[in-house]
């Protein structure tokens, strides 16, 4: 890692006024949102000096006569040139490895695996269990108590947990999200965790994130869904492992 | 002072109003219809399975269909040739000729929704089936469009022919121009409905 | 009287002997035509400020009733005066459907480049006036259908104004008046913008070849070509939309949706991304359609009050062509967050990157014209220099959001409104301003008052600043946009709800502002210093027929001939001369 990228990192986190990050992996993406900005800061600058020196030197009183001949075209190339360069290693050295390491997931032996299904205007939680595997579900079986459609004559489904709104991880652990609908499209966005996901009906999409403090915390839904959006909100609570395992069967015991 | 190159073409350009005119609006009825069948692509490559055409669909009654429209362009041109000429008597008979053309295809086209939907095949019923009833339905909107203008030029438009004659030419060469776009899609269509 | 041929037919043109109906109703002539575009449009423009007006409230003071206009507003969207989460989603979807699709684009295009792109060209009037005509009154009906939701049982379209499905299928009848209406829209837009492609292509002024047309006429071609080749994306995709809602196809549905707790009776088997991919085909190059004639009109504004050319208006063209061609092929930038593989967002970033090129070009070939001029600070030339950092701050807020990563954090936050209000607000609607200061003494013979003018500009650029730079912060920390009390709901959120106060105030004052433009608009239309028929001193070719022309047909005595370039400012081979005409009566 550049040291650079350190230290300019460190000064405007707290200067963007980002969320607190909770994550493992965070940081990368709050590096690049400095550096993006500090590019953003460096044009601004530049240009509003060179826009305030231009309308003062070049006012009419001070210079009635306009020169027919303007500034070397060099300046645009730089400019131009500049902003692209940047761009260009913002994309290629940052942003591309850091897209590419979300991408790979963890297994899921050695994660948590939660299936995530989004709804008017909830968030329902899926727990696999002890044996890891989840139970079938079929949409004919929705009703008020079994919101996925568990279905209850498939023994995978005898450990399944199933919550509303309530999120539990433990710490240190890889989260694996499998994420999903029921009606419209959602997004799942935990801003601590540096999460964001459209969560789209008709298909599951898998995203991974390492909570690296205990506490609670919100989740959003971050697309517009209907009349209740704003209030779409779930709650993530990370804790020890023992704390997990005790919360688990709790809930176990009221499915 | 007068539009000019309503009815001669620039010099630089090498057109009249018209013609660019409808050619641009050709440009954005392909986007229309490359739409279309990207939507028809990006849904039948996501679909697990995908009936043939030709197991929903009657082929004979739409290559019979596509015989038509080919032919109905033929008779287009055949009309715009005898009104560049002069002729007014064969325009007009080509002219009806492609109209007549249209119109059984609609009649036939029209047919084959009525046998599909008594059989109980809707749009509702499978995206292929809404596929099949969204392309071939704007396909037939713009040939009804067509039609009105034919029908346009073979009536009230002829007065023009009186008055500015080179003026009436322009117009069924741009009307020809639209009426072949037209026999295009369905040349697209077809296929890619029926055949695969 | 005089005869004109639109498509062959005589087109009966005549003095001051037409009816009221056939000079100013119905009439053929462009820049009668232009000015009902105008004033349609900005009616829309006040319309679609109302509705944020609304909604700014409810932001900054959750489940309080709206004053003034709460009880208005009827027991179904505002009990007791406070508004319902339902009639939000409902302003919220059509403030911005209004603000894009009937105020800014018919206003940019509708409005400036009917009444100006015959005049600049030196042409008689557009290439097709029946159906110039025509595609005044398919806007007005589109508007109108679209508006109408508000008076269907539940409401007007409430899915955003990208319309996604299922959300929108399972809307109520608003979205189909919003479908409805956007596909009558889009013939509008259609025929619109052929005449303009073909009246600038084919009725020039001899002697104005490609590159000697003003930059304005450059940004009104190329977005033409936008309009007429992105917008049949969304007319496909509103047809698909349309038969989802009416005749139950499953386009957009895929199988097995659960509505609240019922299965949904569909064939499924459609998708969902299908509709973004096609709107936002439609939708990346609309937004440049907003900033593309805004960059036409400073151009004018600039180059005239620097009395200097133009700097760079070769890269300047290019750059616009080069925008408007990858301006198709980065629209999935919209769509980061849903599933994209390492392979298509590379590639989606990486066009994103590179059209921000051609922006950077053309803003700084801008400001480096101000460079050696020498600058008059007139009323319009204050809002065409304002734009230059409004925009500039808008596009460069384009980049953290068009880098995949960082998307994940700014996604559907109040940084992406922040960023595009930058553009379209204090950057499109000034140019706007700029233009109708600019242009007014042609319409109507008369200028505008400098000193109301520059008593709307100050508090403008302030308020304007006050409601969209708050929502970078707000959008940093997290904020969703789209959010009926603010986020308010929300914990983290809790720090940034002053920021939603000062917004709305900032909003509040921006409205109240715009009454100096109003009276001025209104006073100088009577009252105003009669102008003369080059106030400005400027080149082009616009200015060299009297102010406020007749409305008639055929604008030119005599056919302009062109001899030389459009900014022709304090030019080098005559000393003596502060300009030089574009064009010359032709001997
Ligand atoms: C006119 C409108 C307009 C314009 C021109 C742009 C220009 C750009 N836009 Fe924007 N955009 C919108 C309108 C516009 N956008 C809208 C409406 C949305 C939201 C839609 C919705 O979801 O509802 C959106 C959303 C949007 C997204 C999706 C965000 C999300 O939903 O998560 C992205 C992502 O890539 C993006 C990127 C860009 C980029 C890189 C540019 C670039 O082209 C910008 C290039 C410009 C520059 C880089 C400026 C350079 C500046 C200088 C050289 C000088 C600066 C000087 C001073 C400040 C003094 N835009
Ligand atoms: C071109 C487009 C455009 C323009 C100009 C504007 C202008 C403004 N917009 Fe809007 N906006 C959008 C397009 C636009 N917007 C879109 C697409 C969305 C997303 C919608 C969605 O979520 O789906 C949005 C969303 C949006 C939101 C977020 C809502 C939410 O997420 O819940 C907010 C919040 O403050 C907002 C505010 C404003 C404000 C204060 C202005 C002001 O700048 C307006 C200022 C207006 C004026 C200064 C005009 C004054 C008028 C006159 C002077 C006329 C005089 C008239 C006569 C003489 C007849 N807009
Ligand atoms: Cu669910 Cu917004
Ligand atoms: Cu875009």
């Amino acid at each position: 890692m550049i040291p650079g990228q350190v230290i300019l990192g460190l000064s405007m986190a707290d200067w963007l006024g980002l969320p607190e990050d909770w994550s493992q992996d965070g940081h990368h993406i709050d590096q690049l949102l400095v550096l993006v900005h500090w590019l953003i800061l460096t044009v601004l600058i530049a240009f509003a000096a060179y826009f305030v020196l231009a309308l003062v030197r070049f006012r009419a009183g001070a210079h009635p006569q306009a020169e027919r001949k303007g500034p070397s075209s060099r300046w645009l190339w730089v400019v131009a040139g500049g902003i692209f360069a940047f761009e260009v290693i913002l994309m290629a050295f940052f942003e591309i490895p850091l897209w590419v390491s979300r991408e790979k997931l963890p297994a899921p032996e050695e994660s948590t695996v939660v299936r995530v299904t989004g709804e008017q205007f909830a968030w329902n939680f899926h727990y696999p269990g002890e044996d890891g595997i989840f139970g079938a579900t079929d949409p004919e079986y929705i009703d008020e108590i079994n919101t996925l459609g568990l279905d209850y004559d498939d023994p995978a489904s005898n450990d399944d947990l199933v919550t509303i709104n309530q999120m539990h991880v433990p710490l240190g652990k890889p989260v694996l999200v499998l994420l999903g609908s029921k009606d419209v499209i959602h997004a799942f966005s935990i801003p601590v965790m540096r999460v964001k996901q459209d969560a789209i009906p008709g298909s599951r999409i898998a995203l991974s994130f390492t909570p690296t403090r205990t506490g609670r915390t919100e989740i959003a839904c971050a697309q517009l869904c209907g009349l209740g959006h704003y209030r779409m909100r779930a709650f993530l609570t990370v804790e020890s492992e023992e704390e997990f395992a005790a919360w688990f069967e709790e809930e176990l015991e009221y499915m | 002072m007068d539009i000019p190159y309503t009815v001669e073409e620039r010099s630089d350009t090498r057109l009249s109003n018209g013609k660019l005119g409808m050619w641009l609006f050709l440009a954005s009825e392909a986007m229309f219809f490359g739409s279309l069948v990207s939507a028809y692509a990006l849904l039948r490559f996501a679909a697990d399975d995908w009936p043939l055409g030709s197991d929903v669909l009657t082929v004979p009654t739409a290559a019979m269909n596509t015989a038509l429209l080919i032919a109905s362009s033929v008779s287009m041109t055949a009309a715009f040739l005898a009104i560049e000429a002069g002729h007014l008597g064969a325009f007009r008979r080509w002219l009806g000729l492609t109209t007549l053309l249209g119109i059984i295809f609609l009649v036939v086209k029209g047919y084959e929704y009525r046998e599909k939907l008594s059989h109980g095949l809707g749009p509702e019923d499978s995206t292929f089936l809404a596929l099949y009833f969204a392309l071939t339905g704007v396909h037939a909107l713009h040939l009804v469009g067509g039609l009105v203008v034919n029908l346009f030029q073979l009536g009230p438009g002829v007065a023009l022919w009186r008055r500015r004659p080179e003026q009436f030419v322009r117009r069924i060469e741009v009307t020809g121009l639209y009426w072949h776009f037209v026999d295009l899609v369905w040349l697209v269509l077809f296929p890619l409905l029926y055949l695969t | 009287s005089r005869a004109g041929g639109s498509g062959g037919e005589e087109v009966a043109v005549s003095d001051s002997k037409e009816s009221f109906l056939r000079r100013w109703v119905f009439s053929l002539d462009h820049k009668v035509i232009g000015i009902q575009y105008g004033l349609t449009s900005l009616v829309f423009l006040a319309v679609g400020f109302c509705l944020i007006l609304i909604m700014r409230w409810q932001l900054a003071y959750p489940g309080e009733p709206v004053p003034i206009v709460g009880d208005l507003l009827g027991p179904l969207r505002a009990p007791d005066g406070v508004l319902q989460p339902e009639f939000y989603n409902q302003l919220g979807a059509m403030h911005g459907s209004i603000m894009v699709f009937l105020a800014i684009v018919p206003l940019v295009v509708g409005a400036f480049g009917n009444y100006l792109v015959p005049l600049q060209v030196g042409a008689p009037d557009m290439a097709f006036p029946r159906l110039n005509m025509l595609s005044y009154w398919t806007y007005l009906l589109a508007g109108l259908v679209i508006f109408s939701g508000f008076f269907l049982p539940g409401g007007a379209a409430n899915s955003g104004w990208t319309s996604y499905p299922p959300l929108s299928v399972i809307a109520t009848e608003g979205q189909t008046a919003w479908l409805v209406g956007m596909l009558i829209l889009i013939a509008s837009s259609l025929l619109g913008s052929i005449n303009i492609i073909v009246t600038i292509v084919q009725l020039r002024a001899p002697g104005l070849d490609f590159f000697k047309l003003p930059f304005f006429i450059w940004a009104q071609l190329v977005t033409s070509f936008l309009l007429l080749l992105a917008f049949p994306a969304l007319q496909a995709a509103a047809v698909l939309q349309l038969m989802d809602r009416t005749v139950g196809t499953s386009f957009f549905l895929p199988s097995g949706l659960v509505i609240s707790g019922e299965v949904m009776e569909v064939s499924g088997g459609g998708s969902p991304l299908l509709w973004q991919h096609l709107f936002w085909f439609l939708a990346h190059p609309e937004v440049y359609v907003l900033i593309l004639p805004a960059f036409g009109i400073v151009a004018e504004v600039i180059a005239n009050n620097t009395r200097r050319p133009l700097w760079g208006y070769r890269a300047m063209v290019g750059s616009t062509l080069v925008l408007a061609f990858l301006s198709f092929i980065v629209w999935a930038h919209h769509m980061f967050l849903t599933g994209m593989g390492t392979a298509i967002s590379s590639f989606f970033q990486a066009t994103t990157m590179i059209i921000s090129i051609p922006s950077v070009v053309i803003l700084t070939a801008l400001f480096l014209s101000l460079w050696g001029g020498s600058i008059r600070f007139n009323t319009p030339m204050l809002f065409a220099l304002a734009f230059l950092p409004m925009f500039g701050l808008g596009g460069l807020t384009g980049l953290p959001l068009g880098l995949a990563a960082t998307d994940i954090q700014l996604h559907d936050t109040y940084y992406v409104i922040g960023h595009f209000h930058y553009i379209v607000a204090p950057g499109t609607i000034f140019a706007i301003f700029a233009g109708i200061y600019y242009w007014f003494p042609k319409i109507t013979g008369r200028r505008m008052s400098e000193r109301l003018g520059k008593l709307h500009f100050w508090p403008s650029l302030l308020c304007m600043n006050g409601v969209f730079l708050p929502m970078f912060a707000v959008g940093l920390a997290g904020v969703s946009r789209r959010l009926y009390d603010g986020g308010a709901t929300y914990e983290f959120a809790q720090e940034t709800l002053i920021l939603n106060k000062v917004m709305s105030h900032s909003a509040y004052t921006l409205a109240a502002v715009q009454v100096f433009f109003v009276i001025n608009l209104f006073w100088s239309l009577f009252r105003g210093e009669r102008a003369t028929a080059n106030p400005w001193d400027a080149t082009t070719l616009e200015w060299t027929l009297c102010s406020s022309p007749p409305k008639a047909h055929g604008n030119f005595d005599v056919a302009p001939v062109v001899v030389r370039g459009p900014y022709e400012y304090s030019p080098v081979e005559r000393e003596d001369v502060d300009f030089l005409a574009q064009g010359e009566a032709s001997a």
